[in-house]
This record gives C-alpha cells, structure tokens and sequence, in this order.
C-alpha cells in the first residue's frame, strides 16, 4: 500500500499543553476533579481565573495546590504521584477509605485521565501493557464512580495507530465509563454509548480526523 | 491500668510469626511505618504476606522486605518498584493487585465486620475475571491465576464481590498518639493507616510524638486506642519534635535528628549513613 498510496501527512493539531488549555475551558466553577497522569497534571495552569475548581486527590488530599517550592517540602503533603505539594485554603484531608469513598461514591465531578485505548462505545484501557508491569492505583474506581470521565491524551500512539478504535484491545480498566475524549486532533463526546465528534482543533479538517479514527462515530461539529 | 507504650520495638515486633500477614499504612514512603518494618528484618522474619498499596521506590519500608526476600505475597494496587515485578515474573512473589478503592475498603471492611461487599470498581476487567497471573512459574509460565470474583446485577450494573481483610497484624504510623492507643495522623500522611489499623487482628502503632493522655483532644483522634495494642516510638522523620509543636507546623523532611533508642533502630540508622 505504502507503495502507491503516500502516507498521511503529518498533522499538526493542538499541542499537549494545547488539549490540556482546550479541556480547562470545560470546566466548570465549582467542579470536583480528580486528574491522572500524563496530559492532566498539565490542567490546572489552564483553569480561567474566576472559576474555582477543587482538585481531589486520591491519596486523601481534597484542595491540592500547586507544587511546594524548593525547601517548602513536607514528606507528610504528598499527591498521588508522591510529589510535595501545598494547600488551598478550604482543603481536608481524609483517609484512603473516605478518599475513594468520594470517588466511588460519585461526588466528584469529573475525572480527567490519560488513555491507551478509548472504544467506540467508551470502554477505557488505560491500566495495563500486557508483558510491561502491572499497577492500576485508583483508576478503576474512578471510572466506575465518576459521573464524567474526560480522557486527554494523543489522537494516535507513537507508531501512528488510532487509539480511538472499535473495541478495545488492551486490558481493560472499565466499560462504558469515558464521556468525553480531548485529543490533539478533536474533541469527542460519548452520548448514549456512542462516539459523536464535535469539534475538530484549528486547521484540522473533519476528513483528517476520520483518518487518524479507528472507531465508528457520528458528526455533531458545534464549531 | 492501660499503658500500651514499649520501649523496645523489637521485643514487640517479635510476637509476628514467619508467614504472618500483615497490612501495612502509608502511600509510597508517606507514612509509612518504617521503624516496625525494619524490625521484621532484624528479626529475620519470613514468608510474610504484606497488605499495602505500593511497594515504594527504593529498598526502605516494605522494599527492604522484598530486597530481603521475605515476602511471600504481596496484595496492592500500584507495586512500583522495579526489583518488586523482576521477583514477580520470576515466580518468587506473588501480586494479587486491587484497586486502590477496593484495597481501602476490603482493609476497612475487615477490621468492621462485614465479611464481603459489592463494588463496581473492576467490573468486566482482568482483576475480577480470573485472568490475571497471581503466581508466575520459575520458567515464565503462569502458575496460578487470581481466582475469578463473584459478581451480581443490581440494578442493572455489574458489581464485584470483595471479602473484607482481617490481617493477622496492623503495622500503622501516626504523628502523635497516647498510652492508651489513640492515634492522629498528619496531613497525607494519614492515607492507608487507619485502615490498616482496623484490619489488623492485633495492630502496632509507631508515633512520631508520644503525648499525654488528654492530650489529644477526643474529638481530635483519628484512630482510637481500642483498635492499637501497641505503641512504640518511631524513629524516622520527626521523632525528636517537641509534642508541643502543633500538627499544622510543618516538619522539614530533612530534620532527622535521630535518637535511635532501640537496636534495630540503630541498625536501620546505621544503614542509611553508610
């Protein structure tokens, strides 16, 4: 194929810190929200001014502030990634019980979670690399217990293979759990278990996107 | 009258057997009982299976008991540690990895006597399906599966089966805690170790401050005396800091003015010198 078909042209769509910026602006004031590794950590620098987001995390911290500067560190104010981090003013602590108590429970509001693979139908693998080392942490049960479930992350992984795909091939961490997926190319929104895409990033064309899409879905662009 | 403190950590930490199992606090090295855990490998204790959420980054706390080959099972949600899978794949530990929420629960669970609950967490998933390897053999292959959970529709949702723990023993450190047992942890530190506290059949507690009686506040315990048997002094970050200091002061991480009051102690102090 590659012989008479030239390759895709590379696309240049939002940056990381760009689905990051793309995805802060919806939130909204007043949320709860739990963020994962990878693109999320990069949320809270995009958050508006006036809107006031609660960032929870699950080792027991609700009100994470930023990083604590050098020689502000306390060994007993950590995040779920074990970095020192500082306080907002109106934060508590809870144990691990309580912690996922609120996450379980469904009283936070959206977690925001990177992604190996996102379903057609919002099944979400984002645990496990069979053969790589196994650890899970808290993401599936913020999954099961999140009303949104936002996923940012790469259009296509580093081979250039969709991550958006019929069905999940990767382990997976829950079904029908992702509500929205950011990426660099678009923004999809996941309603009544099917995919609709609804905006496509500057310069990125609705043909594009189904280029680097390997699941069906539906146009619903806003913008 | 009810005294529960003892001076000696490792005439304490003694009454665990060989092939105990124990649930352990903290998150990563956040409060993590370092001073107990070390006692388990002055006194040469094997064939443990420990409850804890990571195994941490290096060979201290529960590392060093995977360093030291004594762990025989180790039940978590984010091991980490590299050394950890390198024993995993080859056969000579076992994981039997939860969700974080779920190790939570089932810890809480035990030590409040509910036998078993019903989670979403892991539903239509390797954790709960019985495909995932608890055991490895020797020569790569899979030796045992982590056995198939139960699961039930309610209201029309999957929900998995989750047994309560009841370890034969709770490791837990705390910031300040009292002769009768009661225990108030700092900040994040708190994470896993009241629930390691309550799942533990007998539960010995490391504090880095021990106070006088009435001095935590009632209302201020986070973990009451009823569920700790024993306390000792902690002898890793903080254990010289005046008990009058309150618990917003931050401590520096760097302030390790060790007073190691116990051989193991100074063993482990000894160690981190060299």
């Amino acid at each position: 194929m590659t012989g008479t078909i030239p390759a895709p042209a590379p696309v240049a769509g939002r940056t990381r810190e760009g689905i990051a910026e793309r995805l802060a602006q919806d939130l909204q004031d007043g949320y709860v929200v739990n963020l994962g590794v990878g693109i999320p950590l990069l949320v809270p620098r995009f958050l508006p001014p006036g809107k006031e987001v609660v960032l929870h995390a699950e080792n027991g911290v609700l009100g994470l502030g930023p990083e604590a500067a050098p020689g502000e560190e306390d060994a007993d104010l950590t995040d779920a990634g074990k970095q020192p981090i500082t306080l907002v003013s109106g934060a508590a602590i809870t144990d691990s019980a309580m912690s996922f108590a609120i996450i379980r429970g469904g009283h936070l509001d959206v977690t925001i979670l990177g992604a190996l693979q996102v379903s057609a139908g919002g099944d979400l693998a984002n645990w496990y690399v069979p053969g790589k080392n196994p650890a899970v942490g808290g993401a599936m049960d913020l999954v099961a217990g999140t009303p949104q479930v936002w996923v940012a992350m790469e259009h296509v992984d580093r081979a250039g293979r969709p991550k958006i795909v019929p069905e999940c091939t990767m382990p997976l961490t829950g079904r029908n759990v992702v509500t929205r997926v950011y990426t660099d190319l678009a923004v999809f929104h996941v309603v009544d278990g099917q995919l609709r895409l609804v905006e496509c990033s500057p310069g990125i064309t609705p043909d594009v996107v189904r280029q680097h899409t390997g699941a069906p879905y539906t146009e619903h662009l806003e913008r | 009258m009810i005294d529960k403190f003892r001076e000696d950590v490792l005439s304490v930490v003694d009454a665990v057997p060989s092939g105990a199992s124990i649930a352990v606090g903290g998150f990563g090295s956040s409060g993590r009982p370092d001073g107990l855990l070390d006692a388990l490998c002055e006194l040469d204790k094997r064939d443990l299976h420990v409850y804890v959420n990571n195994v941490g980054h290096d060979f201290t706390g529960v590392g060093r008991l995977l360093h030291e080959g004594r762990l025989r099972r180790v039940t978590a949600s984010f091991p980490i540690l590299q050394e950890f899978y390198d024993e995993y794949f080859a056969g000579r530990v076992e994981l039997e990895l939860l969700p974080q929420g779920t190790l939570a629960e089932r810890l809480r669970a035990g030590g409040a006597g509910i036998p078993a609950f019903f989670t979403p967490s892991g539903a239509g998933t390797m954790l709960s399906d019985g495909s995932f390897t608890l055991r490895y053999s020797p020569d790569g292959g899979v030796a045992e599966h982590l056995p198939a959970k139960e699961t039930r529709m309610i209201n029309g949702r999957e929900y998995v089966l989750e047994e309560g723990i009841v370890a034969d023993f709770g490791f837990v450190k705390a910031h300040r805690g009292d002769r009768k047992g009661n225990l108030r942890f700092r900040l994040s530190a708190r994470n896993f170790n009241p629930l390691a506290g309550m799942s533990g059949r007998r539960t010995f507690a490391e504090v880095e401050q021990l106070v006088e009686v009435d001095e935590l506040h009632p209302d201020d315990v986070h973990l009451p005396g009823v569920f700790v048997q024993d306390v000792v002094r902690s002898t890793s970050k903080a254990a010289s800091t005046p008990s009058s200091a309150t618990s917003s002061t931050a401590t520096s991480s760097t302030a390790t003015s060790s007073t190691a009051t116990t051989p193991a102690a100074s063993a482990a102090a000894t160690r981190r010198a060299s």
